[in-house]
């Protein structure tokens, strides 16, 4: 089992016709996820590859039952995108696009809470359930399929994780990007509590960064409910305040979400934190075998 | 993006929130005429630069007349003025605002934000005007009043209204509050804001409220809906000169005191490269974005930047390739080479597909430089390559 996606994922991409949506749809198929439509408004009635477009993601789902979306829509309709695969039903939306004004992810969280509707991102590079189904921007060929769980804040940081636990042959039930930006669809909270109940999943890697204090919730979450070990790094140990390092929710504000204050906090908790970013594979091989 | 006191006043007072009255200036000259147009009596000789604590670091004068605005305007202008925010160097002052003098009564602390954890814009306001809202939250957090903003139906009257009473403001000065708070908020929303902070807010002797002091911060991410407006308001006087230099190649480029400089594709690698520079001995000089595709101009690009840093001894190249091949990287770089003198020591680490054939390439280019195995290697040797 996994997590979020699987082979049975039925996915339609918003944003199809465009350049970054059409190489990774082409991507996402070659890995053999099953991408049954494509969403360009003004579009419907074409074919990329043989995938049908639609005008809308309500004619989409309702002609293909498409129930995952993946969305590389320009940042100004992008928060719309998520807003109506929502409103169309779709259970879990992935949204590569980054750059959407902090505003619109407000009102997109507050729509999303009458739906019942899972957002990953934006600003993420997708979620991939190894050798079933790869829902993002993400290289497939360096994922093996496996035990561990992983969930990141980052893009290449994520992928560098998932080569140290390919090349130990730790391989992974389903890795998720939760995105770079300061609102985000789901925390490591959400996923946490679905790896914990994922009867394949053994132990988890979370990747945090500097800025908020969604790491610290999560250490308190992994305190109380989790059961199956985690192993942690935080990104931006030595970055300085005030500064936005990339991601725009990479940021130490007020001398708050500092790397030092989250690494603390999850190893209070048990987490097995470590300080290189070289030594995660290395820690996740020795929790699952102490 | 970061804006002055002066151009944040200018914003809010177009959304009816009362500032005290005053001119921005350039010159002492300037600042003197300031003193006579606002009635030639008390005013206040402020610094306008892009960080906080200037009152303490001596760039804020309350002053008497024209001539000693002219006087005290001299001095400020000009001056490397150092707060807790500026770094030891300081910062240069090019722009004073001068304004009227307040009988100040009292003052409070409001500010906007977003709130992380809730997902929603946030009011918080306190009685501990003039102090840091960072200081009062640690020490003493009780004190703190805030209203969380609804996404849909946005800052409601009474929301307002609560906070006014809670500072313990009475008769009059409660609806001018109220209502000051509704439009700061009004002013959040519709410029785009990350921050709006007043601090602080004070109540005069003649009964009313005002923003003595202003800050406001964009979101840069809702740059294209305020294109015009928000290139005007820019001083790139404010910004490290390398850094607009990379913004105007698309490349994330912040610079920092170390000397191991480093080109990484993805923000969490880049500061999980600087991380593992300083825990294998080494500092680095800065962070470093060169995005997705890594290609021969983007690198090259890179390599300029990161070498306008004179304190640069080496430079560490750290590329997960992901979907974009790893032989097409290092030929990049060996075409980055020839457009760029590298005069440090490189180090060069790729990952992903094609890996292997790209280490071959590197080593059989006859460029100088040294092939990191993964992230440990590579980042032992940049640092040793300075010793």
């Amino acid at each position: 089992m996994s997590i979020l996606v699987n082979k049975d994922s039925k996915i339609l991409v918003q944003g199809i016709t465009g350049q970054e949506g059409m190489f990774h749809t082409r991507q996402c198929v070659a890995y053999g996820t099953q991408v049954v439509a494509g969403v360009t408004p003004g579009k419907g009635g074409q074919e990329m590859d043989g995938i049908p477009v639609f005008n809308t993601v309500e004619d989409a789902v309702l002609s293909t039952g498409a129930n995952v979306s993946l969305i590389f829509v320009p940042p100004p309709f992008a928060a719309d995108a998520v807003m109506e695969a929502a409103d169309a039903g779709v259970e879990l939306v992935v949204c590569i696009t980054e750059g959407i004004p902090t505003l619109d992810m407000v009102k997109v969280k507050a729509f999303l809470e009458d739906t019942d509707t899972r957002l990953i991102g934006p600003n993420c590079p997708g979620v991939i359930t190894p050798d079933e189904a790869k829902v993002g921007i993400m290289p497939g060929f360096i994922h093996l399929k496996g035990k561990v769980g992983l969930i990141s804040r980052s893009g290449t940081l994520t992928y560098e994780a998932v080569k140290q636990l390919t090349e130990r042959g730790l391989g992974q039930s389903t890795c998720i990007g939760i995105g770079g930006d300061p609102i985000i669809g789901s925390q490591f909270i959400d996923l946490l509590a679905l790896f914990q109940d994922d009867p394949d999943t053994e132990a988890v890697v979370m990747i945090g960064e500097i800025g908020g204090t969604a790491e610290e919730e999560a250490a308190e979450f992994v305190n109380n409910y989790m059961t199956k070990p985690v192993v942690g790094f935080i990104a931006g140990q030595t970055a300085p305040p005030g500064r936005r390092m990339g991601h725009a929710g990479a940021i130490i504000a007020g001398g708050k979400g500092t790397a030092a204050e989250k690494m603390a906090a999850m190893s209070a908790a048990g987490i097995e934190v470590v300080k290189s970013p070289a030594d995660i594979g290395e820690a996740v091989a020795r929790v699952l075998n102490p | 993006m970061k804006i002055h006191e002066y151009q944040a006043k200018a914003i809010l007072r177009d959304y009816g929130v009362a500032v005290p009255n005053g001119f921005a200036v350039f010159s002492a000259e300037e600042a003197k005429k300031a003193a006579e147009d606002l009635g030639g009596g008390t005013v206040v000789v402020k610094a306008q630069i892009h960080a906080g604590g200037r009152g303490k670091g001596g760039g804020v004068k309350v002053v008497q007349g024209p001539a000693e605005a002219y006087e005290t305007a001299k001095q400020i202008m000009g001056m490397q003025l150092v707060t807790h925010q500026t770094g030891p160097e300081g910062k240069e002052v090019k722009r004073l605002l001068v304004e009227e003098g307040m009988d100040i009564r009292k003052e409070y602390y409001f500010g906007i934000v977003i709130d992380r954890a809730s997902n929603c814009p946030v009011l918080m306001a306190s009685t501990e005007g003039g102090m840091e809202i960072e200081k009062v939250a640690a020490e003493t957090p009780e004190k703190i009043i805030k209203e969380y903003v609804h996404p849909g139906l946005g800052l409601r009257p009474f929301q307002a209204t609560k906070i006014a009473y809670k500072l313990g403001l009475d008769g009059k000065l409660v609806r001018q509050a109220s209502k000051m708070f509704m439009n700061l908020y009004k002013a959040f929303e519709a410029n785009d804001c990350s921050l709006v902070e007043i601090n602080p807010l004070v109540a005069t002797g003649d009964g009313r409220i005002l923003a003595l002091d202003a800050k406001i911060n964009f979101d840069d991410n809702a740059q294209y809906r305020h294109q015009d407006a928000w290139a005007e308001l820019r001083d790139l006087s404010e910004e490290e000169p390398l850094e607009i230099e990379a913004s105007k190649y698309g490349l994330n480029y912040i610079k920092l005191d170390g000397n191991v400089g480093c080109m990484v594709n993805g923000a969490g690698l880049a500061m999980a490269t600087m991380d593992i520079i300083k825990l294998s001995g080494g500092e680095p000089a800065n962070f470093l974005d060169v995005g997705g595709g890594a290609n021969a101009e983007g690198v090259a690009n890179a390599f300029r930047i990161i070498l306008s840093d004179p304190n640069v001894k080496a430079v560490l190249i750290n590329i997960f390739g992901g979907i974009v091949r790893c032989d097409r990287i290092a030929n990049g770089i060996i075409e980055a080479t020839k457009i760029v003198d590298v005069n440090v020591p490189l180090v060069v680490r790729l990952e992903g597909t094609n890996a292997e054939e790209a280490s071959k390439i590197l080593e059989e280019s006859g460029i100088d430089m040294i092939v990191g195995r993964g992230l440990a290697d590579a980042a032992q040797k940049v640092v040793a390559a300075i010793q």
